[in-house]
């Protein structure tokens, strides 16, 4: 008997200790790349970054990725959030326990985590390939291709959180405005939505910070350009796309500055899951 | 006389109002389903354009692109067996890493860790989730490829691998079968299948760990207390009776996680060395589909193009099938529970 329990102490003790160290295991590699991202971005940092372009090479900055960066990845998010929020709309208010509705719900989750880069080669089939039909063959790479690309990478991610913070808004609520002779329509635009509308802005924030560390679907799209383009009917650069392109260079100037950019995307992207995850925590108090 | 003049004026108006609304409610009802349509359109589409662009590559070489291993620009001869073999090593041992340390992470932070600690880790460990993948691609670049070469892939040669650096064949390697073929190795450089696998496995811990922290709070309490009370330790609550419990979904979660482990791209891209030819060994470089995709898309041309196409058509219709089989196992413990 004593045999028998103190070898499940053992293996309980060992069990527990091997938990333990697949925490630290997890939060050292998490320190690790944080750390190296943190000391490699900082000690590159420098003013020419916000004030060159990628054309000078190793003398210049990434002023036109940044500038890329920001409007790609508005445009992806303007027409990933009317789309997302109507059709996450349309799931909770409409189509709930509807057989078309539910498959649409199941599809958007598996959307959730489908390989970006085949988004990517899908964009290049319906936008590239037609646009350069269009123009007698030169191939139109253009920033309004990636804007689209990362589009409907964020798509189900704002999708998936207007559906679930609408199921949570109380049926109290629809009750009260139907009964007073609203129509459905009114009441979900003027009353759920607005009702809904932290979690909503929750979700468009991580989509956000999902795409804006996106390469592989801008590889193809976007493609990279080494000049200031506003346009978004040109080829535009992206701070993913010039680390990418500086990383795999052999000259070392070239590696701190894929180090500064990739140090700009962290703290851009870490700065926006902290601030979804404030306006959450925020909306969720108030709640109680 | 005014007053009944009125109430015929407001039937009217109530009436029109109600067309009005009925009208609007319709469109309303329309756009909203055009919305959620264009998701389905995005999943098809994608499918489709990919299928559509890789026609070529399939009507060429059939059954053959699949099973062979050339590679060939030269000569346009294209085999998608080693970024298929490359994707599947990688993931797999990406699953091996992280499955275990996910199950540890979520074990620690739902039965062991005390209260205040749960929280604050469990978004650490979410963290690791929103760092971008071309992060995890630089660091294992320049960071943790380099420290492998350096201090871990010397070791494996010379104690597991069949070429070791000073000529004697270990113990292990000569007695094993298999093992000195996976660790032997003659190219001096980091990146390599193992080290990718590594990676994939650091990015996919978050997205395991936390389905499984999830769902092992959803086990009632009251299961759990009674074993408390037969008697059993955290360690047999933990494996006898959550991890029953909650088998569908966890096996849901690790779906999940090889699902992004097959579809990532970028931080594969840059450890995996891209190389085109099959090497038995762990330690030597190779390519996945998707490093294949995003290194020669933008220079190939005609039949390469729609090679790579075909590979992309592969890949989305296995990540597919894998996260569907997630989503499935992972809805099970959902109705369960009544949900």
């Amino acid at each position: 008997m004593s045999a028998l329990y103190l070898r499940r102490r053992i293996t309980n003790a060992a069990a527990m200790t091997l938990s333990m160290l697949a925490t630290l295991v997890g939060l050292a590699f998490l320190a690790w790349i944080l750390w190296e991202t943190l000391r490699q971005g900082i000690g590159a940092l420098d003013l020419k970054l916000f004030t060159k372009v990628t054309a000078y090479g190793e003398d210049g900055g990434l002023l036109n990725s940044m500038v890329g960066s920001l409007i790609i990845n508005f445009i992806g998010i303007a027409i990933a959030t009317p789309i997302g929020v109507l059709a996450g709309t349309w799931l909770a208010e409409y189509a709930d326990r509807t057989r078309l509705g539910e498959s649409i719900r199941f599809l958007n989750d598996i959307l959730l985590s489908a390989p970006s880069i085949v988004m990517g080669l899908f964009v290049y089939t319906i936008i590239v390939l037609p646009s350069t039909a269009l123009t007698h063959g030169s191939t139109t790479f253009s920033g309004f291709a990636g804007g689209v690309a990362l589009a409907l990478i964020a798509l189900p991610v704002i999708v998936r959180t207007t559906d679930e913070m609408l199921r949570l808004v109380p049926s109290t609520l629809r009750e009260a405005a139907l009964s007073l002779g609203v129509p459905q329509w009114k009441l979900t635009l003027q009353i759920l939505i607005r009702a809904a509308r932290s979690g909503i802005i929750t979700g468009v924030l991580l989509a956000l910070a999902r795409i804006s560390g996106e390469t592989a679907p801008l590889l193809f799209t976007a493609f990279g350009n080494n000049y200031m383009a506003l346009n978004p009917i040109d080829k535009m650069s992206s701070l993913p796309q010039i680390i990418y392109q500086y990383a795999n260079d052999p000259g070392e100037a070239m590696h701190a500055l894929a180090w500064a950019g990739a140090f700009v995307v962290t703290m851009f992207v870490l700065l926006l899951s902290l601030a979804s995850r404030l306006i959450l925590f925020r909306t969720k108090v108030s709640h109680d | 006389m005014p007053a009944i003049e009125a109430s015929i004026m407001s039937t009217d108006i109530l009436e029109q109002r109600s067309r009005r609304d009925a009208r609007n409610e319709r469109l309303f009802r329309w756009l909203l389903k055009g919305c959620a349509l264009i998701v389905l359109a995005s999943l098809l589409g994608a499918a489709g354009a990919t299928l559509w662009g890789g026609r070529d590559a399939f009507g060429t070489f059939g059954w053959h692109f699949l099973v062979s291993s050339e590679w060939d620009p030269g000569n346009d001869v294209y085999g998608a067996l080693v970024p298929v073999y490359g994707t599947i090593a990688t993931s797999f041992i990406a699953l091996l890493i992280a499955v275990p340390i996910s199950f540890g992470i979520a074990v620690y932070l739902s039965e062991v860790a005390p209260a205040w600690m749960r929280t604050p880790v469990a978004s650490a460990i979410e963290l690791l989730a929103g760092i971008p993948s071309i992060i995890y691609g630089m660091w294992g670049l320049f960071i943790f490829a380099p420290f492998f070469a350096d201090h871990v892939k010397p070791w494996l040669t010379s104690n597991l691998g069949n070429k070791p650096d000073d000529g004697k064949l270990s113990w292990v390697a000569g007695h094993v079968p298999f093992v000195g073929k996976l660790f032997g190795s003659d190219y001096p450089f980091g990146a390599s299948i193992l080290v990718a696998g590594i990676v994939l496995a650091i990015m996919i811990i978050p997205f395991i760990s936390s389905v499984m922290r999830e769902v092992f709070q959803t086990v009632p309490t009251r299961l759990k207390e009674s074993a408390y009370a037969l008697g059993s330790s955290t360690w047999e609550v933990s494996w006898d009776i959550v991890l029953p419990y909650t088998r569908s979904a966890v096996i849901g979660g690790i779906f999940l996680g090889l699902g992004r482990a097959l579809g990532e791209t970028m931080a594969v891209t840059f450890v995996l060395g891209n190389a085109m030819h099959l090497s038995a060994s762990l330690l030597d470089p190779g390519a996945s589909i998707a490093s294949t995709i995003a290194n020669q898309f933008s220079e190939a041309a005609g039949l390469q193009k729609s090679a790579l196409m075909a590979l992309a058509f592969l890949l989305f219709v296995v990540t597919f099938v894998v996260l569907l089989i997630a989503r499935l196992m992972l809805r099970r413990l959902a109705s369960k529970e009544g949900r």
